[in-house]
């Protein structure tokens, strides 16, 4: 209410939560409902997801606003900070669950099954692996037969999708610069290559889903291999686009004239999401396509 | 509609009233208000759950309900009492403490306050629509352990969809707070200078930040092995049912401690006031909220010995485990210490000040004896551990969150509670608990195993005493409700500083507190 | 089915642990107040630790709550006591920090011993494979190809209060284990469908039985008897109904049984076989369940 130059903006009451709540409760009802296929299913989880996006646009929106309308000052903008900042950081510890877990199937129950003879004889364990009642695993990117998987290796399009990635994380801090020193236009293209780059990888990513389903025998039901690979690069994929949506609004309103060099929170969270995005990338790259 | 928002948000007077008013509101004391509605909601529901245990377990044989239906009891019962009950109402305490506390305006994100409780309404709907599911509710036990968890219908889907929600509520709950205590805190107050409140909230907030995200994982995986094919925890595939526990106890052992240390911020506001003595050892406090904090990242395991790890694993996280007892020792003695040659007086917070501090330590210590590995393998899965955790978590955390109702809420409302009335919810709170949960003790070494709707005859006596205790229980709830709810009606004006010169900033305020405060900080010598 | 006697001995060790003024040890475990009396060397060590790292915690408790009750008596204001004003003290904090940790040592120590000793399952006498399933146990004689299914005995109606109960209520089952003496006998668990743990108190075993995986217990028992457990994971809706029942004997008649046992399992599959009428394995099955 106060906005007194100098102090802290407070918010009016707003509706925007609840319409998330309810969204967001549609969403998952329906998806419950869905995967136990309920016919109403599908119908409840559109109308969450629509509900959820309507409260996303306008909740931003009104965030946007009331920066625009300058009404936070430096105080409210380091609340921003640290909240995204912590914000990814429960995302790093998201990750770290999935990595958890391929560490302690690789590491440990891999081998302890390998050596359960009287359960499971003749099972070699070793990695990649499907389990001991799984398909077989033969050499990376090789048509497979009936009962064998392959797995994609690290060195075709994995490593150029990590070379895109890595470099839009440079073409991002570019625009970032850009925007620093007040060359929109030099922005503007930065940015949007930063997005066109996250674009072309996801077009890879999908393309090797494709070929891991078509050719290589490669599912989510590929044993743990199977689950770990596809739940991990799935999750990241997901982030890519989320970071890739949040720069092209960003894009979009740097179009429509917003930011200033002091004054562009949003731009630097959207930037720190997009490294951290690029960061787990390195990280899937290393544990889960080279090693 | 937002662009009017922005227009008129200097206008006082554009506020929704009535239901809107609490739906729509941004300002901590209200959404503190309903995080302690909503928690004391929860905590009749769940209590009433654990009537029902009680009521089967009363007498050997099957009487009240199937055995299937028992065990989705006794999981939503620990469901709903974790995290409907002690979390939430612990966030309300945080809401409604915190900014006034540290002299801020409100919390850092007011908007994003306002879902973070919004959310817990509709959670814990999904999460009770599963009883209305083919399958009924979850049945695996709170701990969700694979492959039983697989087994279910789709009431576990509900109940994952649930924690997924409850996960994003505290995530951006505990962010808020973390933001509020390090951006909002009025000039002079420094760190080192913060109620022990905030600083156990502080890391509390970082535990669950840290931690809430991996249970979402766990839950997720749960999920895919459930619909989609994965082989998590299939060991045909490869994967490996303990590598379920292992992730749910990295997140459940640390939730444990999130559900204890603001509980061990109230009792260090609490036991000062009533001795008219500074809180003996404040940093050596902060250090050892930190260490239990620290710990509580690196003994997951000690839920898991007879799971068959290797032998290095159960040395190791024995010995880790005991070291809790030292930081958390320091506690206890630094409160004794508190009330060393004061001068003391008995109202109703610090009954429940002392009667937590009593009653903490028998679950602590026999937290500790469960700690000792080979011990373990007699104790683990028994009503021993049933015990050892009610001793923790109901006269730990609950009876801490009742003193500190007590002790803000003539702060709150403006009006004193009923002494009298106050001091027979203790007295009987804690003679209840102890015959309810007191036997149990006895029941876990005799050899009970917990989860079971049925028993052998020689556990009959101990389970008729456990369960008339918990209907005592539970009944006097109702009086606790009762009290508070007189109180908010009307009641003996209190002043401001409402006890005998009590220390912190919300005691400068009057009572209750204007509907915003601290618009232009205070500043803090 | 009441007992008061047991309950007045609850609150009078209760006492006594608190008091440690009576012998908490025999008179304890009579009534079912301390864990049961065990008969195998793993289960003295624990029996011996638990009574050590009790004792310790009930002489901690007395005195931390001494020290508190009696401040709470003499430092009241009702009683005129002023306060003081002290707030911290290096060397109280860095004693209460330091003989703690001392404590725990000697906690430590018998139960890595003991530990070490659980865990070592080498050198067996005989090994049994212990098959968890949804709501039963299979045994497995490795040594001598014995195998059979061990059900809950109780009848319905005792379960649904249309009968009086009988003495062994809920922890009878149709099969026993049976085991010899003074053998070290090797338990490998696991399971068929979700965990289960298999527990019997008194000789100390509780182990999860773990689908895909195997796991490793030993015990030895001392005496010969009938020791009864459960099941100790929660396993589905008839977790409460799956007792262990072990039955220890003498070498000679453990000989005798297995004997009977072999001949039995041989008999049946031959029976089996010339119906001709299901597979050999089935048979085996079959045969086992009987
Ligand atoms: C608020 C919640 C809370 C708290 C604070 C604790 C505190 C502790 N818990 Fe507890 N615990 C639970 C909640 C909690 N626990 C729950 C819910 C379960 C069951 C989960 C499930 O399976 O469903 C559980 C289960 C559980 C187990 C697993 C048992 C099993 O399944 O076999 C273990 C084993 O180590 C354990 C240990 C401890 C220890 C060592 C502490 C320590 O933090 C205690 C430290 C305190 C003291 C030791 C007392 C005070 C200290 C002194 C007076 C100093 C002097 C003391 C000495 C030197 C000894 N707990
Ligand atoms: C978090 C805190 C918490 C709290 C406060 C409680 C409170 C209580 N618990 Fe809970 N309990 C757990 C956490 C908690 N529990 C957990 C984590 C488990 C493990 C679950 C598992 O194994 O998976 C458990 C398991 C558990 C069991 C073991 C079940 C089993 O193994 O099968 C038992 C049995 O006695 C029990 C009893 C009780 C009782 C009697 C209370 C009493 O304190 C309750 C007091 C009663 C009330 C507050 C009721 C008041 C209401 C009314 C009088 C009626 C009005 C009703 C309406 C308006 C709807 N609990
Ligand atoms: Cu089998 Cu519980
Ligand atoms: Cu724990």
């Amino acid at each position: 209410m106060s906005s007194t130059p100098g102090s802290y903006y407070l918010p009016n009451p707003s509706h925007w939560p609840i319409v998330g709540s309810i969204g967001l409760f549609s969403l998952l009802l329906g998806l419950a409902l869905a995967i136990n296929e309920v016919n109403a299913g599908p119908w409840v989880m559109t109308f969450g997801g629509v509900v959820t996006v309507y409260m996303l646009a306008g909740w931003f929106g009104t965030v946007a606003r009331e920066s625009e309308g300058g009404l936070y000052n430096d105080h409210v903008g380091m609340s921003f900070r640290m909240s995204m900042l912590w914000f990814i950081f429960s995302e790093v510890m998201f990750f770290a669950g999935f990595f958890g877990a391929l560490f302690y199937v690789r590491v440990l129950s891999v081998p302890w099954l390998a050596e359960t003879d009287l359960l499971w004889p003749g099972y070699a364990g070793g990695w990649p692996t499907a389990g001991p009642a799984g398909a077989v695993p033969i050499l990376p990117d090789t048509p497979v037969q009936e009962g064998q998987f392959s797995t994609i290796g690290p060195w075709g399009i994995p490593f150029w999708n990590t070379v895109i990635l890595l470099s839009s994380s440079v073409t991002v801090t570019i625009a970032h610069h850009a925007l620093k020193a007040d060359h929109r236009a030099k922005l503007i293209i930065w940015l949007a290559i930063t997005v066109a780059l996250g674009v072309i990888f996801l077009f890879f990513q999908a393309a090797e889903y494709i070929h891991a389903y078509k050719d290589l025998g490669l599912t989510l039901g590929t044993g743990v291999y199977g689950a770990t690979f596809f739940m991990l690069t799935g999750f990241h994929g997901a982030h890519v686009t989320i970071g890739a949506i949040i720069l092209a609004v960003i894009l979009f309103r740097v179009i429509a004239g917003h930011f200033s060099p002091d004054n562009h929170f949003a731009f630097e969270a959207g930037a720190w999401y997009w490294h951290f995005v690029d960061t787990v990338w390195v990280g899937l790259f290393i544990f889960v396509y080279v090693l | 509609m937002a662009t009017a928002e922005v227009a008129h948000h200097d206008h006082h007077d554009h506020h929704p009233t009535g239901l809107m008013r609490w739906v729509t509101t941004t300002n901590h004391k209200d959404i503190g208000t309903l995080y302690l509605i909503f928690a004391f909601i929860m905590f009749l529901l769940g209590g009433a759950m654990a009537l029902v245990i009680r009521a089967e377990l009363f007498q050997p044989g099957l009487q009240v309900v199937d055995p299937h239906f028992f065990n989705q009891m006794t999981t939503v019962h620990a469901l709903v009492m974790v995290f409907g009950a002690i979390m939430p109402g612990m966030v309300g305490f945080a809401n409604w403490q915190i900014p006034l506390m540290i002299g801020a305006p409100d919390m850092a994100l007011p908007r994003l306050n306002n879902w973070s409780f919004w959310i817990l309404p509709f959670a814990a709907t999904l999460l009770m629509s599963s009883f209305l599911t083919g399958g009924g509710g979850p049945a695996a036990g709170w701990t969700l352990y694979a492959p039983l968890t697989i087994q279910g219908g789709m009431g576990v889907d509900l109940t994952i969809f649930a924690v997924h929600m409850l996960g994003v509520s505290s995530v951006l709950g505990a962010i808020n707070i973390i933001v509020t205590v390090f951006n909002m805190r009025a000039p002079g107050m420094h760190f080192m200078k913060m109620p022990l409140f905030v600083w156990t909230w502080l890391i509390t907030a970082f535990l669950l930040i840290a931690v809430m995200p991996v249970f979402a994982g766990a839950v997720t995986m749960l999920l895919t092995d459930r619909h989609f094919g994965t082989a998590f925890f299939d060991p045909a595939g490869g994967g490996d049912p303990v590598l379920f526990q292992h992730i749910f106890w990295f997140f459940g052992h640390p939730e444990v401690y999130i559900m204890i240390l603001p509980a061990f911020g109230i009792i260090s506001a609490i036991i000062p006031t009533f001795s008219r003595k500074p809180l003996f050892g404040y940093t050596s406090m902060v250090l050892a909220v930190a260490g239990i904090a620290f710990l509580s990242f690196i003994v997951w395991a000690h839920h898991m010995f007879t799971v068959g790890m290797p032998l290095v694993g159960e040395i190791y996280f024995m010995y880790a485990t005991m070291l809790i007892a030292v930081p958390t020792g320091v506690k206890i003695f630094n409160w004794v210490a508190t009330m060393w040659r004061g001068s003391m007086t008995f109202e109703t917070p610090m009954l429940f000040g002392v009667g937590v501090v009593f009653l903490f330590t028998i679950g602590g210590l026999s937290g500790l004896m469960l700690g000792i590995t080979p011990a373990d393998f007699q104790y683990h899965d028994t009503y021993f551990v049933v015990a050892h955790f009610h001793y923790v978590l109901f006269s730990g955390s609950a009876m801490a969150m009742m003193g500190g109702t007590y002790y803000w809420l003539p702060k709150w409302t403006g009006h004193m509670y009923d002494e009298k009335l106050g001091k027979w919810h203790f007295w009987l709170t804690s003679i209840f608990f102890n015959i309810a949960f007191f036997p149990q003790h006895f029941l876990g070494l005799a050899g009970m195993p917990r989860r079971i709707p049925d028993y052998a005859l020689q556990f009959t006596e101990f389970n008729v005493i456990s369960s008339i205790g918990a209907f005592g229980l539970g009944i006097t709830q109702l009086l606790f409700g009762y009290i508070v709810y007189k109180c908010i009606k009307g009641g003996e004006k209190a002043t401001s500083e409402v006890w005998d010169n009590p220390e912190g900033l919300e005691w400068t305020l009057p009572s209750p507190p204007p509907y915003h405060t601290f618009e232009t900080p205070p500043v803090v010598k | 089915m009441f007992r008061l006697e047991k309950v007045l001995a609850a609150l009078t060790t209760t006492f006594a642990l608190l008091t440690m003024a009576a012998p908490v040890g025999a008179e304890t475990q009579r009534w079912g107040l301390n864990l049961p009396t065990p008969v195998s060397p793993i289960g003295h060590e624990i029996l011996e630790l638990h009574n050590w790292i009790m004792l310790i915690c009930a002489i901690i408790f007395v005195a931390v709550f001494a020290v508190m009750f009696y401040s709470i008596y003499a430092h009241r204001k009702s009683k005129g006591h002023e306060a003081s004003q002290f707030s911290h003290s290096t060397f109280a904090e860095i004693l209460w920090t330091v003989v703690p940790v001392l404590i725990l040592v000697g906690m430590a120590i018998p139960a890595t011993a003991t530990l070490i000793n659980m865990e070592d399952t080498s050198e067996a006498d005989l090994t049994v494979k212990i098959t968890g399933y949804q709501w039963k146990w299979n045994y497995e004689y490795m040594d001598y190809g014995v195998s059979f299914y061990s059900n809950l005995a109780t009848p319905r109606e005792q379960i649904e209060n249309k009968a009086e109960k009988g003495e062994h209520y809920l922890l009878e089952v149709d099969k026993h284990v049976v085991l010899p003496v003074n053998k070290k006998i090797r338990f490998l668990l696991t399971a068929n469908d979700v965990i289960h743990s298999w527990w019997v108190p008194e000789i100390a075993v509780k182990k999860d039985a773990i689908p895909g995986y195997i796991n490793e217990i030993w015990t030895l028992i001392e005496k010969p008897g009938i020791y009864r457990g459960q099941c100790t994971e929660l396993c589905g809706k008839d977790h409460g109904f799956m007792p262990v029942v072990v039955e220890a004997v003498t070498e000679e008649e453990f000989d005798a049984w297995v004997a009977k046992k072999v001949a039995e399992q041989e008999q049946s599959s031959i029976d089996q076989f010339q119906l001709g009428t299901e597979s050999l394995v089935q048979t085996v099955e079959v045969g086992a369940l009987r």
